[in-house]
């Protein structure tokens, strides 16, 4: 199950584990990625705590947790490589995964349509 | 993910419609609607305008024109050096110089390019200083001195195929030097260009009448080497040639000397100069020449890969201790292929080398003062 929150991330459900990833359309906004930043393995993130960071050129963001959670494991590819985000932000861009505390949460989450709907 | 801006009610240079069909992501610049970035993206503009040559749009920048009764353009320079530490008695017709405007505290105002053209000077300043300028030199200047807008587009065509480029259209511009200025012909158009820029590149900064500047724009564009160049990569440019941006490097809290812009400041108007002091803040700036300045402007280069921004406070020990400085400006550096920043630090602190820690998101990453410029420059002397 595809996800979205209104702050252009992704997060792919399944069963009790959500990966997150930034949209393609935040990373084209963001322009080539220099620097991102992944939580610490292990890390428990309360829905909308700061997660992670990503820096491009221009600017800094901040990453929210979409839901919360322990953090099982991080993508250690786009901290070397942060212009995966920019090539494959739907697919090896991917920021980190998460053991869902409460799986009800993803109610609160977009659908495709309703994201397409916010950035069009 | 944070927001991303958009624009509001703004100014737009002759160059917009250009701008929009090149698919350039528009950003509000200093009242103006203005290009952060082509299609290319930051990094590789930059990459592209060391390598080979940038078009820029710098029509937001000022360009005023300032003349003397009677043609006697030695009242102007005179007039001018009052609000400027500089040499410009001495400035030779056909060159120009880098200079700033001081107060009374010996604070920058605002920087700024003087060229003498013989019959007139004309000053290049920051889009965002432009009409506090004017209204400065209106103040202080004799009330015979001229002072007019120039209402032309402004381009920069940067980078070691520029000239070769330019060429093409006006083959007397490989004759110039670092520089100098010359009225060139372009597409028929008579056009004020000097052989400048604020990339650390050799290059061109071109006053083009306003109804030529998207021709001229598009013929540039059309040469092989030459791509559209935005914003976002002329400020990387400009930090890793070390050069100052008003508003965030100098300002009017930071002296010449502490900015260690010195070099600008020629021997005539020192202590013992023939047309000594003379200009707004003399007095401090003459002194801290002589007993030097308690900080100092220097680079620095973080260690790991977390880009380090304007505003970023800097301390000497990894935990602990007084704040010893702080960047103001900052990000990735493309060509160095690493985080590069500049700020002030305690004199003392200020040799290359001199480990430092900045403090970002709460933990104290180290940083080392390096050598300005980061990358070296490539002017036509």
């Amino acid at each position: 199950m595809l996800k979205f929150t209104k702050d252009h991330e992704w997060v792919k459900i399944d069963g009790d584990t959500a990966t997150v990833g930034i949209t393609a359309h935040a990373a084209e906004l963001l322009g080539d990625l220099v620097f991102v930043e992944l939580p610490g393995v292990g890390k428990t993130l309360s829905k909308g705590d700061n997660a992670a960071v990503v820096e491009s050129v221009k600017a800094a963001s901040d990453v929210y947790a979409p839901l919360s959670g322990t953090v099982s494991e991080v993508n250690e590819a786009v901290v070397d490589d942060p212009s995966i985000v920019n090539s494959d932000a739907a697919g090896a861009g991917w920021f980190f995964k998460l053991e869902l505390k409460d799986v009800a949460e993803t109610d609160g989450l977009l659908d495709e349509a309703a994201y397409q709907q916010l950035i069009a | 993910m944070a927001d991303v801006a958009g624009t509001g009610d703004l100014l737009r240079t002759p160059l917009y419609d250009f701008h929009v069909a090149n698919g350039a992501r528009m950003v509000a610049f200093a009242s103006y609607e203005m290009p952060v970035q082509y299609p290319l993206g930051i990094l590789k503009e930059h990459l592209h305008t060391r390598s080979s040559a940038g078009l820029f749009d710098i029509s937001h920048m000022g360009q005023l024109s300032i003349t003397a009764p009677g043609g006697h353009l030695d009242e102007a320079k005179r007039a001018l050096e009052a609000v400027i530490p500089i040499d410009i008695l001495g400035l030779p017709e056909g060159r120009q110089r880098y200079g700033f405007f001081t107060n009374d505290t010996g604070g920058i105002l605002d920087d700024l390019m003087i060229a003498n053209l013989g019959d007139r000077l004309v000053l290049i300043v920051n889009a965002a200083r432009k009409s506090a300028d004017e209204a400065h030199l209106r103040q202080h200047l004799p009330g015979g001195i001229g002072i007019e807008r120039i209402d032309s587009a402004l381009i920069a065509l940067q980078g070691p195929k520029a000239a070769g480029a330019l060429a093409r259209l006006a083959p007397e511009c490989e004759s110039m030097r670092f520089m100098d200025v010359k009225t060139l012909k372009i597409l028929g158009h008579d056009c004020l260009a000097s052989r400048s820029g604020y990339t650390g590149e050799d290059g061109f900064e071109i006053s083009v009448p306003e109804e030529a500047a998207e021709a001229i724009a598009r013929t540039l564009l059309g040469l092989a080497e030459v791509e559209a160049i935005g914003l976002g990569a002329r400020d990387s440019l400009r930090l890793e040639a070390g050069l100052c941006l008003h508003g965030s490097d100098i300002d009017e809290t930071t002296t010449p000397v502490e900015a260690r812009l010195t070099w600008a400041i020629p021997k005539v108007r020192r202590a013992g100069g023939a047309r000594a002091a003379g200009f707004p803040g003399a007095d401090i700036i003459m002194r801290q020449l002589h007993e030097g300045v308690s900080r100092l402007r220097v680079g620095l280069r973080p260690e790991g890969r977390a880009p380090v921004r304007g505003g970023v406070q800097v301390y000497a020990r990894e935990a602990g201790g007084e704040v010893i400085g702080h960047a103001t400006s900052g990000g990735f550096g493309p060509s160095v292929g690493s985080p590069v920043a500049m700020g002030y630090v305690e004199t003392s602190l200020s040799e290359p080398g001199t480990r430092l820690f900045a403090e970002l998101r709460g933990k104290r990453l180290a940083l080392d003062v390096a050598q300005l410029p980061f990358v070296p420059s490539g002017y036509k002397r």
